[in-house]
């Protein structure tokens, strides 16, 4: 597969949030703002693609020749929950301006499920290393986007007159139905 | 708290979808069919149980500072098992569920139990808390899953429900259903909690008008 058709398929035909449910606690959780929306969509973008590089080296370098695939699930899930918090200690070193605008979405990452989702895809699908980076960025910005979309749209929601039971979170749902709706207008692209 | 209290908190009144909203992601994605949304149930059900006893058994020795990446390992041996179990057992299940069996490792619930309940828990109640969770997280599980098969195939568990005459609602198990059904069916557990409130409300407002 080309880079650029892996690029357009996990921005919007296989969209992480819309059609393979992934990062769902993130999307409803912090999408009310659009500012916030994209302050954790920059973060995420961030620690997927490092997780990203770092997990493929160790399945290559380790897991594989170690023959022991079976550990993947709890060498990944450690792997990502170390380095957000080591990208959390730097950028609180380095550059606290990023730090005092990301900071407080790091440590929800460790349990956003696209991080260790594009982590363990990456190596089902046998990436190479090039195709694994690309996957990764184009897996961050179709979440961006949908938390973007999604933040845009609740911002007007406030305003609207909701019935009472389906005011939060049911309608936020039904929203993200009908925009994974919109979603499924890209399948066939690819 | 009594057990049976504790086991009836985690299947309606703390149910982990309608009322707590966790657990989203494995929810709307494996629930395309009943089968399969009864297998993931089950699955995390498992995980929990096991993890809540191990957690509750080893609480007095984990270090505050790190009891998070310690519930991390602790979890993700049991979610390890489970998927060793499913790939030597039931091979179909476990390609039908793919993904998703190891991203249970994420499921927010397994976690929340393991912060709020097992690490403050003697062994009994924690795992009596993961069963009323798990089997919570479960039915819900299940009544979406049916919803969505019945309309999107016509089936129930496999077998045909619908007459042949039924045209199948294809969008109900795709993507957009999942998240709209979800989105409905949250609203229906709202009201019907509401109009309960709103009548025990009622009839205290009435004995206090008697006495």
């Amino acid at each position: 597969m080309s880079l650029f058709t892996i690029l357009i398929s996990t921005i919007f035909v296989n969209n992480f949030v819309f059609a393979r449910f992934l990062g769902i606690c993130p999307f409803l959780g912090v999408s009310k703002k659009t500012d916030t929306a994209f302050g954790m969509g920059v973060a995420v973008t961030f620690v997927i693609t490092l997780s990203s590089i770092i997990t493929y080296f160790i399945q290559k370098g380790i897991l594989d020749t170690l023959n022991l695939g079976y550990l993947q699930t709890i060498v990944f899930i450690l792997v990502i929950a170390t380095l957000v918090q080591f990208v959390e200690m730097v950028m609180k070193k380095t550059s606290p301006t990023l730090y005092n605008a990301l900071g407080v979405y790091l440590p929800l990452i460790t349990t956003n499920c696209v991080v260790l989702g594009v982590a363990i895809l990456n190596i089902q699908e046998g990436y190479n290393l090039i195709q694994t980076i690309v996957n990764a960025i184009g897996a961050s910005i179709g979440f961006t986007l949908a938390l973007v979309l999604m933040a845009g749209i609740r911002e007007q929601l406030e305003l609207a007159d909701v019935p009472k039971s389906l005011e939060g979170f049911p309608i936020t749902l039904i929203t993200s139905g009908l925009m994974a709706i919109a979603f499924l207008g890209f399948s066939g692209l690819v | 708290m009594k057990l049976s209290e504790t086991f009836r908190n985690g299947l309606i009144k703390e149910n982990p979808i309608f009322v707590q909203l966790v657990g989203m992601c494995s929810t709307l994605a494996v629930t395309t069919s009943a089968k399969n949304g009864l297998a993931m149930g089950l699955a995390v059900t498992g995980v929990l149980v096991g993890s809540n006893l191990v957690i509750s058994l080893i609480r007095n020795v984990i270090p505050d500072k790190i009891r998070i990446p310690s519930f991390i390992v602790v979890i993700a041996t049991f979610v390890t098992l489970i998927e060793m179990l499913m790939k030597a057992y039931t091979p179909a299940l476990y390609s039908a569920l793919g993904l998703f069996i190891p991203l249970i490792v994420v499921n927010c619930l397994i976690f929340a139990r393991a912060e709020s309940f097992a690490s403050k828990n003697k062994p009994i109640p924690a795992i009596v808390d993961g069963l009323g969770m798990g089997l919570g997280f479960t039915l819900a599980l299940v009544i979406l899953a049916s919803i969505r098969e019945l309309l999107g195939a016509g089936t129930l568990f496999d077998h045909q429900i619908m007459s042949a005459s039924y045209q199948p609602a294809l969008i109900a198990i795709m993507p957009p259903g999942a998240f709209i059904i979800l989105g409905i069916l949250i609203g229906i557990f709202n009201k019907v909690r509401m109009n309960n409130e709103e009548k025990k409300a009622a009839e205290e407002t009435k004995s206090a008008v008697e006495a």
